[in-house]
Formats: C-alpha cells, sequence, structure tokens
C-alpha cells in the first residue's frame, strides 16, 4: 500500500454490495442458520426509553419497481438525543443500541422496523436537528452506498428549523425525506418510501 | 467536552460513479440528482461499536463454521488477511469485519443463486471478525470460484470475496470487493471497471503473501483496507464572539 508525498493513504474504492448481500449480512434470509447471534435486528431493546415506533416502506427504482434485494442500514439517536458511542453525547441507557439493518421481503420489496422515535439532537454551531434516523442503502446496481435521512412529518416545528433540512435548495424535494404517520392500531407507524431515481428522487447525501 | 473532528472528503475519483452503463442494473438504480454535500455532525462521525460479546470466535474460519464434524469444503484453502487502516496511515482496531462469497464452484448458498454449480454442504460462505488493537484480521477460507452472470450475454466475475467495514464512524461504512492477483478475468469485468481508477483497482486485489502460508496446509493472500480518515482539529467553525 503506498502513501502519498505527505504520508496520506486512499481509502479502499467502494464496491457494489451485489445480489447475495443477505449470505454475509443477514444470511437467515439467505436460507441457512450460521450464526448464533445475526447482528442488526435489535435496534432499541424493551430497556430502551421513549415511544415505540415501526418504520415501513418500499425502495423504488427508476423504472418505478421496488428493489426486492436492497438492504438498508440504520444509525440513530435514543429518545434523549444521544448516539451509542463515546462521541454520542452522553450514555445512552442499556438495551439501546441504536443501530440496524432491515432487507426487504424478495416478493415484494415491502421492509420495516421497529425502534424508538430519537429526539432532538445537536447539529453544528450550536444549532438543534429534528428527530431523525439516519440510513445508509446498499444493493445490485448501487455501486457506493447511499446516505439519506428519515425525518417525521409530524414534527413540523422542528422540521422548519431543521439545519439540514432548511439547507436543501430545492423545498419541494424536502418532502422526500419525510415519513408520514400512518394511521391505524397498534403502535406509531410511518411510512417512507425511497426513490433511487426519477419523479420525486430522494434526497441522498454525500457526507 | 472536547468536539469531535470531521472525516476527509471522500476522492470521488477512486470511487465508482452511480451510474455505470456497462454495469447494466446501475441504470436504473442510480439517482440522476448530484448528492447534497452535509457538514459531518454527531450522527456522522458516531456509528456503531461492537465487542466480542456480538460474535464467535469461530466465526472467522469459513473451513469450519459451517462444515459437518470432520470435514471440510472443497476448493483451495486460503487464509485472507490484512490491516484496516485510515487514511492517516493508522491501524483501526476492534472494528466489525464480515465477508462473504461463493464457494470453489462458483455457487453462493442463497435462495436466488440458481448457477448450476453445486452448493458445497460444507461450506456457508460467510464469516465475521474484529480487528485487533494493531487493526489487523484474519480469515480462513477456500477460494471462491469465477462465475457467469446476467449482464451482456457473456460476463463472467473474476474471482472475488465481498467485505463489509464499519469503522467508528457511519460515514466511513464502506462495502467493497476483494479479488486474487493474476486473475485475468479482473480487467474483463464490468463491475471492477466502474472504477475509473486503475491504482484504486490495484488496491482491490490481495497479493500472494507467501511468508503467511502455512506449508503444506493453506496458502495465504493480504488485503488491505483503508478507510477515511479524519482531521485533527475541531469541527465547529463558527467565529468567536457570533
Amino acid at each position: 500500500m503506498m502513501a502519498d508525498d505527505l504520508g496520506y493513504l486512499k481509502e479502499t474504492a467502494s464496491q457494489t454490495a451485489g445480489p447475495y448481500v443477505h449470505i454475509g449480512l443477514a444470511p437467515g434470509a439467505a436460507g441457512f442458520d450460521i450464526y448464533d447471534c445475526e447482528l442488526g435486528w435489535d435496534i432499541a431493546g424493551p430497556n430502551a426509553a421513549g415511544e415505540r415506533i415501526r418504520v415501513q416502506g418500499r425502495v423504488i427504482d427508476g423504472t418505478g419497481s421496488p428493489v426486492k434485494d436492497v438492504m438498508i442500514e440504520v444509525w440513530q439517536a435514543n429518545a434523549a438525543g444521544q448516539f451509542a458511542h463515546p462521541d454520542g453525547g452522553g450514555e445512552v441507557e442499556d438495551g439501546f443500541r441504536g443501530w440496524g439493518r432491515v432487507i426487504t421481503d424478495f416478493q415484494t420489496g415491502d421492509w420495516a422496523f421497529d425502534t424508538v422515535k430519537p429526539g432532538p439532537c445537536p447539529g453544528r454551531n450550536g444549532a438543534t436537528q429534528a428527530p431523525h434516523l439516519n440510513l445508509w442503502i446498499v444493493a445490485r446496481g448501487i455501486n457506493l452506498g447511499l446516505h439519506t435521512r428519515i425525518y417525521f412529518a409530524d414534527e413540523g416545528a422542528a422540521n422548519a428549523a431543521d439545519p439540514v433540512l432548511t439547507m436543501i435548495e430545492w423545498e419541494n424535494r424536502r418532502t422526500t425525506l419525510l415519513a408520514e404517520r400512518v394511521e391505524g392500531d397498534g403502535p406509531a407507524t410511518y411510512r417512507f418510501d425511497i426513490r433511487l431515481q426519477g419523479d420525486g428522487e430522494t434526497v441522498f447525501f454525500d457526507i | 467536552m472536547t468536539k469531535p473532528a470531521e472525516f476527509y472528503q471522500r476522492d470521488t475519483a477512486r470511487h465508482p460513479p452511480a451510474f455505470t452503463p456497462d454495469y447494466k442494473t446501475s441504470y436504473a438504480r442510480s439517482p440522476r440528482f448530484s448528492l447534497i454535500s452535509l457538514d459531518q455532525g454527531v450522527g456522522e462521525v458516531t456509528g456503531p461499536t461492537f465487542g466480542h460479546g456480538d460474535i464467535d470466535a469461530g466465526d472467522n474460519d469459513l473451513l469450519s463454521n459451517y462444515a459437518q464434524p470432520g470435514q471440510s469444503p472443497i476448493g483451495e484453502r486460503i487464509i485472507l488477511h490484512g490491516r484496516v487502516l485510515d487514511e492517516n496511515a493508522r491501524p483501526v482496531p476492534h472494528t466489525l469485519v464480515e465477508i462473504w462469497q461463493a464457494n470453489a464452484g462458483g455457487r453462493y448458498r442463497h435462495k436466488n443463486d440458481r448457477y448450476l454449480a453445486p452448493i458445497d454442504v460444507n461450506f456457508g460462505g460467510c464469516g465475521r471478525t474484529l480487528t485487533d488493537a494493531e487493526g489487523y484480521y484474519h480469515f480462513r477460507t477456500v477460494k471462491p470460484g469465477a462465475y457467469p452472470w446476467r449482464n451482456r450475454v457473456n460476463d463472467w466475475r473474476p474471482a472475488h470475496v465481498h467485505f463489509s467495514v464499519f469503522g467508528t464512524a457511519f460515514c466511513q461504512r464502506l462495502i467493497t470487493q476483494c479479488y486474487f492477483e493474476g486473475d485475468p478475468l479482473i480487467p474483463r469485468c464490468p463491475i471492477v471497471q466502474t472504477i475509473p481508477d486503475p491504482d484504486a483497482i490495484t488496491g482491490l486485489t490481495a497479493k500472494l503473501d507467501m511468508n503467511a502460508t502455512i506449508p503444506l496446509d493453506t496458502i495465504a493472500y493480504r488485503f488491505d483496507i483503508v478507510l477515511r480518515g479524519r482531521r485533527a482539529t475541531l469541527f465547529e467553525n463558527r467565529m468567536e464572539g457570533t
């Protein structure tokens, strides 16, 4: 591995996760049990504080078809706005991991995960970020994982002051990051469809 | 409290663009609008942490982690090892590395893979480990086979192992593929060739590492991984007094 003149290395290039990403990261879904414990199915354990929510949706490609082999990772703050990390803003409660994985149903492309609703968290330069979930999306045909965010449509005032949403120049594109509350029984459920391309293309971030 | 510093900008000349026509699936799955640049905040410079309670010690041995007792998978026995470093050339310790691959015949143990090469009853095809304090990792496995795939009418993937790496921050998250030195399919592969920089492709090619082989037992390949590096300075940029 060659360092440049200043001694820096270059980041390893990305390659698509391919159609069989489940073998490595969700082998049960690929059709076999190998690990005692698969990772990513417990974003917020029973002890985690806050409102229990379910987020569901689809990833839709440029032809309007659901993407049925996608994997999404979630990274979020707890109900107090802290991330489970030494630089995350404080100690989180036992059982709150804040990270998870979700894959789609191979037949329908539907996905859903359960978690707790995050609290507002600090932004840069003294700002406050509205409650949101960070997502990273990989699949066959996606050459470099896509970063996006889920905000909650019922957090109107917080969203209006959010430094990331308001930074998006095209106001009509900001709504692509809003999950809508679905009426019904059971836990609070939000709908969030991700459009990779075309009408209503979701905002993706270069972070 | 010390404010965390941000990570270096990604070098887009090293990574494949989203839309790469020779890799046909990218047509409908690539955003047409540019990515919106986001100043990193707490959710970007932090990420999940993993410990030895999350995985089992034998998870990095693909020769045994799905084999029947006393048996092992068919294929060329290899050690695949290396270090995870950042762009500052510092090791990334205790980070999760996950791999998955086809068996020696080029067949994946996946309900969606219909290739006519057979499943190997003794091979699962996935493994995971944590890097040690020096960023070092190793796996034992079999060298995967090449296989055909539906892209152009006669495309074949070079032998490859998929890698997933975390680092310490969500903005470092990376999935890539490791190829093997000398494989003539590398320059012919539309997925490899999504990468515009030949030097970056060399970086994805594991080198034969004779010093790490175990004589009369297992041959070795070395694959080092570099994740984004981090600035030494803090990221607040508001002037004093404003």
